[in-house]
Parts: C-alpha cells; sequence; structure tokens
C-alpha cells in the first residue's frame, strides 16, 4: 500500500509575510486515483497546490512525488520532474498568441525532438480526446469559457503527465460545460494512468468523479473521507459545505471587533 | 495627519523600495543573460520579436526621421545664411542627426511604440498566469518569452536608428537642396569632410546600442514585474514610457560627455 | 502570422537598416573618401599652437593628408608637441616645413606641410624640425600697435 502512494504530504507549513497559510498538511495521494481538495475560497488550497508543483517553497514539512523530496528540489531537478507534471490552471492560461494547435504542440515542441508530422499527429489525438480535433485553427480568444478550459487540458496532458493537477477547473463555466469536464478529468485519469489532485469547491461535481476528497479549513485538513462518507457524515463542516449552508461552523463575517466596540472606536476618533 | 515622523519613514520606504527595484532589475538582467541560449539556438524566437519592435516601428521612425530632416534643414537654413554660410547645411544636418537626434528620438519613438507593447504583452501574459502556466511546463518563461523580446528589442533599435538619421538627412538634402537651392556639391562635400566615420557615426551607433539594451531591459521588466491586474499592467505600462525616457537622455548625457570630451 | 512571411520582412527590415548604416558611413562619413587605412605617425614642435584642435586636419597644398592625433607639452623646452597621423601613401622630405594655419579669417586652424628639397624622407616616429607658429591675433594686433608707435616716435 505504501508503494502506491504518488504524493506524500507531510506536517506541511507555508507562510506568506509571516501570515500562515497552511499550519501542518498530511495527506497521502494514491497512485491512479482522483483526488478532490475543497474548503472555501482562501482557506490555502491553491497554495497546497503550488507546493506540490514546486512553485512555493514550503516554511516546514515536506511534500514527496514519487521518490523525490519536491519542497527541496533545485530548479533543474524541479523541471525535469515538472515534464511528468500537468496542470490545468483556473482559467486555462493559454497562450493567447498562439492558436489551439500551437498551444496543445507547445509543450512537445519544447521538451522533445520530435518530427513535425508526428507532433501533427499527437495533437490531433490530444485534440481529439477533448471532442475539440475541429478547433484547431482557432485563436484562444474565439473559444468560448469551456472550449478553452477544454483545449488547456489537452495541453495539459501533451506529454501524458503521471501526475495532473487542476486548479478550480469549474470555475465560472455553465452545467453542460461543468459536467463535460469533469467527465473529461475522470476519464483522462483512468485512460492515462495517471493520478489527479483537483482543487475546487464545487461540491456536487466532485462528489461524482472523484475518489476521495479532503475538506480544508483555515490552512488545515478538518475532514477527509470517500465521497459516500462525506454524503453520510455527520461533521457539522462537512455538512454546511455538501448543502451549502450559509451558517454553521464557517463564518459569514470577516474576523472583526463587535460591532458595538467599533461604533466606540469610531467615536473616541471623530 | 501630518506627522512628521510617518513622511520620514515614507521617504525611508519609497527610497528601500527603489533600492529593491534596481537590485532585482539588475538580477533579471543577469538572469536574461543567462537564459539568452534559446534566442539564438532558435532564431526564430527572436526573429519574431525583432517584426514586432522593428518592422511594425518602421512607418513612425522613417516619417518622423523625415520630418525632423525636414525641419533641420529649414531652421539651419534660417541661421546658416545669415552668416552667409548656408552650404554648411549639409554639414549641420547631418552632425545633428549621427551624434544627437538619430539615436536619441529614435529611442524616444522606439520606447514609446515598441517598449510599451511588449511590457503590454509580458505583462498580460503574466496577469492571465500563461507565465506561470509555461513555469509549469518546465519551461523558463524568462528564456522563452523575456529573452527573445528582449535581444528583438536590442537588434533593432540600432537599425531603426540607422533609418531615422539616413531619412534624416535625406530630408534636410529635400529641402536645403531640392526646395531652397543650396548647392549639391557643397552639400555632400562639406557633409563628407566634417563628418568622421568613427568619431561620429560609429559613436552614433554605440549610443543606440545603448539605448536598444536600457530600453528593451525596462520593457521587459516592467511587464515581468507588473502586477497582475488590468490596472497594474497599465501602470506598468506607463512606467516603461515614462523610465526608458529618463534613462535615454541621462544615458545620451553621460555617453556624450566621454565621447565627445575635449575635442571640437 | 505564417512563418515565411515574419522572414521575409525581418530580412527586409534587416537589409534596410544595413543600408541606411552604409548610406551613412559612406555617402555621410568620409569612411571611402578621407579615411586613412594605414598611417604613420610624425612629431612636431610649436612654440604656440593656437586654437589647434586633436582631430584638426592636416593639409599639404590644399589637400587633407592626415590628421592630428595628439597634444602634447614637453616640459624640458616648453614647447607644444603635435603628433600627427599621415596617410600611408605620402611621404614628406625630411626638411618639411610644418606651420599653424587658419582656414579663412575665423576657421578652424589645421596644420599645413610645406615639401622641402631634401632627398631623405621623413620616417615614421620623426619629429619635424621647422615649423611655424600659429599666428595669435592679440599678438598681432600688439606688434602692429607698438610699431605704429615706434614709427610716430621716431618721426618725431
Amino acid at each position: 500500500m505504501a508503494n502506491d502512494v504518488l504524493v506524500d504530504i507531510e506536517d506541511l507549513h507555508f507562510a506568506y509575510d509571516g501570515r500562515p497559510v497552511l499550519q501542518g498538511i498530511n495527506m497521502k495521494i494514491p497512485r491512479g486515483k482522483v483526488v478532490a481538495i475543497m474548503g472555501g475560497s482562501g482557506c490555502g488550497k491553491t497554495t497546497l497546490l503550488r507546493c506540490i508543483g514546486g512553485q512555493l517553497r514550503p516554511s516546514g514539512g515536506s511534500v514527496r512525488l514519487a521518490k523525490h523530496q519536491v519542497s527541496t528540489m533545485s530548479h533543474t531537478e524541479l523541471y525535469s520532474l515538472r515534464r511528468k507534471m500537468g496542470m490545468l490552471f483556473q482559467f486555462g492560461a493559454l497562450f493567447t498568441d498562439m492558436s489551439v494547435f500551437d498551444n496543445v504542440a507547445f509543450p512537445l515542441r519544447e521538451h522533445t525532438d520530435l518530427p513535425e508530422t508526428m507532433i501533427r499527429d499527437l495533437v490531433l489525438l490530444k485534440l481529439e480526446a477533448v471532442g475539440l480535433r475541429g478547433a484547431r485553427q482557432l485563436m484562444p480568444a474565439e473559444l468560448s469559457g469551456g472550449m478553452a478550459r477544454r483545449v488547456a487540458l489537452a495541453r495539459a496532458v501533451a506529454l501524458d503527465p503521471m501526475l495532473m493537477m487542476y486548479d478550480e477547473p469549474f470555475t465560472g463555466l455553465d452545467p453542460i460545460a461543468l459536467s463535460v469536464i469533469g467527465q473529461l478529468i475522470r476519464r483522462l485519469n483512468d485512460a492515462l494512468g495517471s493520478t489527479s489532485i483537483m482543487v475546487t469547491h464545487d461540491i456536487q461535481e466532485s462528489l461524482l468523479i472523484v475518489d476521495y476528497i479532503y475538506f480544508m479549513n483555515g490552512g488545515k485538513v478538518v475532514a477527509e473521507g470517500t465521497p459516500d462518507e462525506i454524503r453520510a457524515s455527520r461533521d457539522p463542516f462537512v455538512h454546511q459545505f455538501v448543502y451549502a449552508e450559509a451558517t454553521g461552523p464557517v463564518g459569514f463575517d470577516y474576523p472583526a471587533p463587535s460591532l458595538a466596540q467599533s461604533f466606540l472606536d469610531e467615536a473616541a476618533h471623530a | 495627519m501630518l506627522n512628521p515622523l510617518s513622511w520620514v519613514r515614507r521617504i525611508g520606504h519609497a527610497a528601500v523600495d527603489r533600492i529593491w527595484r534596481l537590485g532585482f532589475a539588475t538580477r533579471f538582467f543577469w538572469a536574461i543573460l543567462c537564459y539568452s541560449g534559446a534566442s539564438f539556438r532558435r532564431l526564430h524566437l527572436t526573429i519574431r520579436e525583432i517584426y514586432f519592435s522593428g518592422v511594425l516601428s518602421l512607418s513612425i521612425i522613417t516619417i518622423s526621421g523625415l520630418f525632423v530632416g525636414l525641419v533641420l534643414g529649414l531652421q539651419g537654413y534660417e541661421t546658416l545664411q545669415r552668416y552667409g554660410s548656408t552650404e554648411a547645411l549639409g554639414i549641420l544636418v547631418a552632425l545633428s542627426l549621427t551624434r544627437e537626434l538619430g539615436p536619441v528620438v529614435a529611442g524616444l519613438l522606439f520606447a514609446s511604440r515598441a517598449g510599451s507593447s511588449i511590457t503590454a504583452e509580458i505583462g498580460l501574459m503574466k496577469a492571465t498566469e500563461q507565465l506561470k502556466a509555461m513555469d509549469m511546463m518546465a519551461v523558463n518563461p524568462i528564456a522563452r518569452v523575456v529573452a527573445p523580446r528582449f535581444w528583438g528589442g536590442v537588434i533593432a533599435m540600432p537599425l531603426l536608428a540607422a533609418m531615422f538619421s539616413a531619412m534624416g538627412v535625406l530630408g534636410g538634402w529635400l529641402v536645403g537642396v531640392v526646395l531652397i537651392g543650396v548647392d549639391d556639391g557643397a552639400f555632400w562635400s562639406q557633409m563628407q569632410a566634417g563628418v568622421d566615420f568613427r568619431y561620429d557615426i560609429w559613436n552614433g551607433v554605440v549610443k543606440s546600442i545603448v539605448f536598444g539594451i536600457a530600453v528593451s531591459l525596462i520593457a521587459v521588466f516592467e511587464g515581468y514585474d507588473s502586477e497582475p491586474t488590468a490596472e497594474g499592467v497599465s501602470r506598468a505600462i506607463t512606467r516603461t514610457v515614462v523610465t526608458s525616457a529618463l534613462s535615454i537622455l541621462a544615458l545620451d548625457f553621460i555617453l556624450t560627455s566621454f565621447m565627445f570630451r575635449g575635442t571640437s | 502570422m505564417n512563418r515565411t512571411v515574419l522572414d521575409l520582412w525581418v530580412g527586409f527590415f534587416v537589409t534596410l537598416g544595413v543600408l541606411a548604416l552604409m548610406f551613412l558611413s559612406v555617402k555621410v562619413g568620409n569612411l571611402s573618401s578621407g579615411h586613412l587605412s594605414e598611417t604613420y605617425v610624425v612629431h612636431a614642435k610649436f612654440d604656440n599652437i593656437g586654437g589647434l584642435k586633436v582631430r584638426g586636419p592636416v593639409k599639404s597644398a590644399g589637400v587633407v593628408v592626415g590628421r592630428i592625433a595628439e597634444i602634447g607639452f614637453d616640459p624640458v623646452s616648453f614647447e607644444a608637441v603635435v603628433t600627427m597621423k599621415l596617410d600611408g601613401r605620402y611621404h614628406f622630405p625630411k626638411d618639411t616645413f610644418a606651420s599653424i594655419l587658419t582656414a579663412g579669417l575665423l576657421g578652424e586652424q589645421y596644420v599645413g606641410l610645406d615639401a622641402g628639397g631634401s632627398d631623405k624622407m621623413l620616417d615614421a616616429g620623426e619629429t619635424i624640425t621647422k615649423t611655424q607658429s600659429a599666428v595669435v591675433l592679440e599678438k598681432l594686433i600688439s606688434q602692429f600697435l607698438f610699431s605704429k608707435a615706434a614709427d610716430g616716435q621716431d618721426a618725431k
């Protein structure tokens, strides 16, 4: 079982300018699974993803990917490791000065010496997998949000990564596009035999496609489990999240002194 | 609250911020030089940027050069005819252009035409996470995006300045010889006798290379360092144009005082 | 944009830039005509060089044959030492006369070389011994005034 853990996060800490964002995260992400990391906005999900990808250096703890210690790698080692990682950014982050075809071909051209005909075949295969082979000549500006996300997905899997990371893949999509992306994430993961980590706050879609869910709040893992366990959970935080309740452990107000105290302070200043 | 201490603190903060940015820019310059391999190994990356900063600046540079030459011809003739030495018009036009106006004005135009668009492009790539995406694909954005733009600018700038000066000389000739009727032979021969290749023209080329490096570095740096928002990018563009203009004028003074020191 | 079209434009651009540089160096500058490819150095000492400048021309019979490379001061003889770079194609006799002249009334000053009659030619690094200093206008005027005054006294 231990050999099957692809990403192993132990007691991870991270702080921005002294403000703690992650406070002791422990996660084990098994090979071949799709794992969702959930939580409200600003709970440190994206930061966690950046730490796994090596874009941020944690202030404590460790991230191990396969057998590599990501958190202490040199730049060169990190780059060679990243060739085996794919990442889908929140809004796709397609290169706006290149066509759809060139976007998907980009990692192939940068990292391989394949002849142009083979690159063409590979790109068409990847685009076919996301159903956009016909859109290869379009520029990113001509795509809808959902299509752009699918192109970005094709680009992220161009080099058949062993680890896929998704940063809020569902943001700003209509329900149909959302479910298309969800199905694609699952299908590509199984077809390529890769492992996926998905940061999202779209609970309903995630429950349908993922194998395991971590809930984060305030820089800590507060709950975890399979979709069925999550649905059945009696944990007040999970319950609030799953059923989208306005009140619960996650407060509505930004932390502040009491209203009466604020009025008194203002009066004292005036 | 006009607390004097808070003012001192603000000045201190601004100073530290400036120095930090200067240090960062220096390290950034070094990083560009270190990661320049791809710009020349894969020449089409740089050629593309020469197109965007050079070819697209062609019209504004040649037309401005022509008009500056026309005005120089008119004003120069106006002044020279008082001393009865209108045949010196050629040397006046040529020296003003090759030594100063060519590199400086071409540099200013280059900063506002090409520099601002380089900043905008890199800034927008940053704002839409394209640079981060590239970094996650194990492609260094400095090598792939920044360095080719830098070298494209550095290569295009001296060529543009030369075109500006050449067009200016033609403009001066057009006004002086064709319109006013200064003697054609005297115009060119005085010019050739008075303009030295190494001293005047080569120094002008050196200036334009230095300005090209300065403007390109400022443009890519401001883009790379911009705040990843629409407002941040627009502020970065403004900073590119302002900083480039000031740097060109300051560098011009420094270079002139070294190049043309002590001799006529 | 298509890569070939792009290459074409950039090629056109670079050609244009190089043409402009060539125009500047050949037609505007004096790279083709007056530029001295092979030169040799000759020195000359003057009592007074007036307003002579480095890079000023050296002329013989009105033709530019070289440029002034350096102007120094000899602390032993208290004379100005002018170093000239002369065109390698032209050689001058050892007894050549160097004088500092002015082009026009207020024009730039230059070194004029008047060839002598000697059979031996000046070698590189040698010093011209026969020189005439610059005419300093103030001295000329004061000389003129003194001689006038002297004339007036004689007449008395």
